[in-house]
């Protein structure tokens, strides 16, 4: 697929929205038209339909349609589906994959596998509550089920539920060896101040195993980069940025970190060619979108009005799934300094990651308003996390205080 | 099943890295038993129902949608449902166009319809993917009288039932029509202009002064010519400008309607213009016009009932017209010789309504507050 030619028709698409009427009307936008030509291609599908993936994906939709009770076949569609969501950055593959689990979906006490893979696809769309309970439910039948344990860590991460992530840590710890429970603990003692001791910890089990998936290492090594930027080491961070961006996947997560350490090191021409063909997803056309913005470059602002419409339409979605990248976008691109406090604030009653805590420390700054950065600042205190920034906009607020 | 674990606790974190979920974009428009409306879907969730990329090279083009629009149509329009009075209404689809929306390309098909039983509300049951995509959504566009309402639908909520206010044509014209009355009673602007013009009506001006005319059918027919003229410039106007052809400043309009009150009533006290009163009536009128658009404006025009609105407004502004010069016209005829009539109503009210009215002049050019009109 030719992503530089989706990314010129996209930019072009947008360019007809900078034109057609502002209103964000449910019919979206103004002018539907009849093409002149029959060879007008209007879409790139991301799965051709003769991929190897693509044909997987069909005959097992076919086993599943002949026996839709058939679990262990509704479990590997799903499966394939979430890791296509993960790859393609497009939550539809969500929306398939819990399709395929329809007969367990509204069950009380669904199958193990059933229940983890509903967890999963949870917590996806943000159902935290939702996820941590099926999780809870599926340790508690099943204390050996690792990928159980390690969702509810990420789940109790993204909360900042420390000493419930490390229960979490330590309860895979006695299943799992090496680098996954390492990996685990290395996480959580890398945000919670510990970011040294996380580092050779994590570091050195991963120079122990020799047969790690490109998606693992792209993992460990994003986190040793962002270990060694709370470490102050921001040499060492980029050698493991441009470690992680060499391997042979696709990993979103990624390039967002990888572009953030670019743009905060003030070098944003060198964003630009990384995310040139990722003008669909949303997170990081935010950052392609604040580089071209620091350059002065004339795709900005067709940028910026395709962020507000992707934002605009979210809304009337009833969505709150970007609320931190919508917060971003008010603060840098638009300057709506209260609304991205707003955003940034409810935000936070649902997830409190370090960029989470950032992006609320930044708008309350911007508000001069140390006040309503507490949340953040309270956990800046209590989790002793350590990144240079985030405490030097800390400090700056807590000057600001009479 | 080992990588996974791991790399679970990156998936967590960027669960928010997502691009837009799939939507549909559905417009309808109710008015009686008749339906109508627009939906956009996207090829890509398309292509995943019914399958559109024929020749399996992962580009959708213009002519595979094309070849697929019998199926689009059937497919989807099997999952709309509208009910009116516990009746289905059949919905076809009449045309078939495409769009760019933010997050890639949508066919959008028309269609129409109609419901066996007009009611007061309409049910509608939307299901398009609810089979295969539990996430998708509906954002619906409800149009009714002129009034617009928005609906989610999802699995969850699928079935949804919209209350429609029966507002009849009839309804909506004698609404416009009482706004167009009650306009000219509290626009003083245009009242006094109409007042200036008509008091000198029931007199002639002859060898340099106001003599009392002698018969009605002139004083009548002067006063017929000016109301006409008035009515039929500020209809032009009123039209040009409801219909945006037309659009000039406010403030511009509204200084130069109070420039027209005065020099109407100072004429009458220093006449330069006796004859053709009219002409200036009708002059006069193309700027009050505008001054009535802006009223219709704010109000709000139906694009579906733009004529019926803007008639209705017309004539309740004539009415209204018409009920001041019939209250004035005999009580004028019939004072006319009068010491009271002569001087102080003609003269004296020509002065008062012209520095009045050169205060709003001041107010409204150079945006001051003098007095409140």
């Amino acid at each position: 697929m030719s992503t530089i030619r989706t990314y010129i028709i996209g930019t072009v698409t947008d360019w007809l929205r900078v034109f057609a009427l502002a209103s964000v009307a449910i019919t979206g936008h103004a002018a539907p038209y009849v093409p002149k030509e029959d060879s007008l291609v209007l879409e790139h599908l991301p799965v051709r339909p003769n991929d190897p993936v693509a044909r997987e994906l069909r005959q097992l939709r076919a086993e599943l349609t002949a026996n839709p009770r058939k679990r262990s076949t509704a479990i590997r569609l799903a499966e394939r589906y979430f890791s296509l969501a993960n790859s393609e950055g497009d939550p539809r593959y969500v929306g398939y994959a819990q399709a395929a689990l329809k007969p367990w979906w509204d069950l009380t006490a669904p199958p193990l596998d059933a229940l983890v893979m509903r967890a999963i696809l949870k917590q996806y769309s943000h159902d935290f509550s939702g996820a941590r309970q099926d999780l809870a439910a599926a340790t508690h039948e099943d204390p050996g089920n690792a990928r159980a344990w390690s969702w509810r860590a990420a789940i109790d991460m993204v909360q900042a539920n420390y000493e419930q992530a490390r229960k979490d840590c330590l309860a895979l710890r006695d299943i799992e060896s090496d680098l996954y429970a390492v990996g685990c603990l290395a996480y959580l003692d890398g945000t919670t101040g510990k970011a040294a001791t996380a580092y050779s910890a994590l570091s050195e089990a991963f120079a122990r195993g020799d047969d790690n998936s490109p998606e693992l290492k792209v993992w460990v090594l994003t986190r040793l980069a962002e270990m060694s930027l709370r470490m102050g080491n921001t040499k060492q961070a980029e050698e493991h940025f441009r470690a992680a961006y060499f391997e042979p996947i696709n990993d979103q997560f990624l390039l967002a970190a990888y572009a953030d350490f670019l743009l905060d090191q003030g070098r944003p021409d060198e964003v630009m060619p990384l995310l040139v063909d990722w003008f669909r997803s949303d997170i990081l056309l935010l950052r392609l979108a604040l580089a071209e913005k620091a350059l002065k470059a004339p795709k900005a602002a067709e940028h910026i009005e395709a962020l507000r419409s992707r934002f605009d339409a979210a809304a009337l979605r009833g969505d709150k799934l970007h609320q931190q990248e919508e917060a971003r976008f008010n603060l840098y691109l638009l300057g709506s300094k209260e609304k991205a406090l707003a955003l940034a604030q409810e935000n936070w009653k649902l997830q409190r990651e370090p960029r989470d805590a950032r992006i609320l420390l930044e708008t309350a700054l911007a508000m001069n308003s140390p006040a309503a950065a507490k949340d953040a600042l309270d956990w800046l205190e209590r989790s002793g996390h350590e990144d240079p920034g985030l405490r030097k906009t800390a400090q700056q607020l807590k000057v600001l205080k009479p | 099943m080992k990588a996974l674990i791991a790399v679970s606790l990156a998936l967590a974190a960027s669960s928010a890295l997502a691009h837009k979920p799939s939507d549909s974009y559905l417009a309808i428009s109710v008015e009686g038993t008749a339906v109508s409306g627009q939906w956009d879907i996207a090829l890509r969730d398309l292509d995943f129902a019914i399958g559109l990329d024929d020749d399996g090279d992962g580009n959708i083009t213009w002519g595979e949608v094309k070849a697929h629009h019998a199926g689009i149509a059937a497919y989807s329009l099997a999952r709309l449902k509208l009910r009116s009075g516990g009746a289905d209404c059949p919905l076809h689809a009449t045309a078939f166009l495409a769009d760019d929306h933010s997050d890639g390309a949508y066919s959008v098909m028309r269609f129409e319809g109609a419901c066996k039983i007009e009611s007061h509300a309409i049910e509608i049951s939307y299901s398009l993917f609810a089979d295969i995509d539990p996430q998708h959504k509906g954002l619906l566009r409800l149009e009714h009288g002129g009034g617009t309402r928005t609906g989610i639908f999802s699995p969850e909520r699928a079935r949804q039932s919209f209350e429609l206010e029966r507002i009849s044509a009839l309804t909506q014209f004698f609404d416009y029509a009482r706004e167009g009355v009650w306009h000219i009673w509290i626009g003083f602007d245009h009242i006094l202009f109409l007042l200036s013009l008509l008091l000198p009506a029931v007199l002639v001006f002859a060898g340099g002064r106001w003599a009392a005319v002698e018969r009605f059918p002139p004083a009548f027919w002067d006063v017929f010519k000016i109301v006409t003229s008035f009515t039929v410039a500020h209809s032009i106007t009123l039209s040009l400008a409801a219909l945006g052809v037309i659009s000039l400043p406010s403030r511009l309009v509204e200084s130069a309607i109070a420039t027209s009150v005065v020099l109407a009533a100072l004429n009458n006290v220093f006449p330069l213009v006796h004859g053709r009163r009219w002409v200036v009536a009708f002059f006069f009128g193309l700027v009050h016009g505008f001054g009535f658009a802006s009223v219709l404006r704010d109000l709000g025009l139906p694009q579906n009932a733009l004529l019926i609105a803007l008639v209705g407004f017309n004539l309740g502004v004539e009415v209204g017209q018409l009920a001041i010069v019939s209250a004035f016209l005999p009580a004028a005829y019939w004072l006319r010789a009068t010491w009271l009539y002569r001087r102080l109503v003609f003269i004296g009210g020509s002065l008062a309504i012209s520095s009045v009215a050169g205060i709003w002049f001041v107010e409204r050019a150079f945006n001051m507050k003098i007095i409140t009109p």
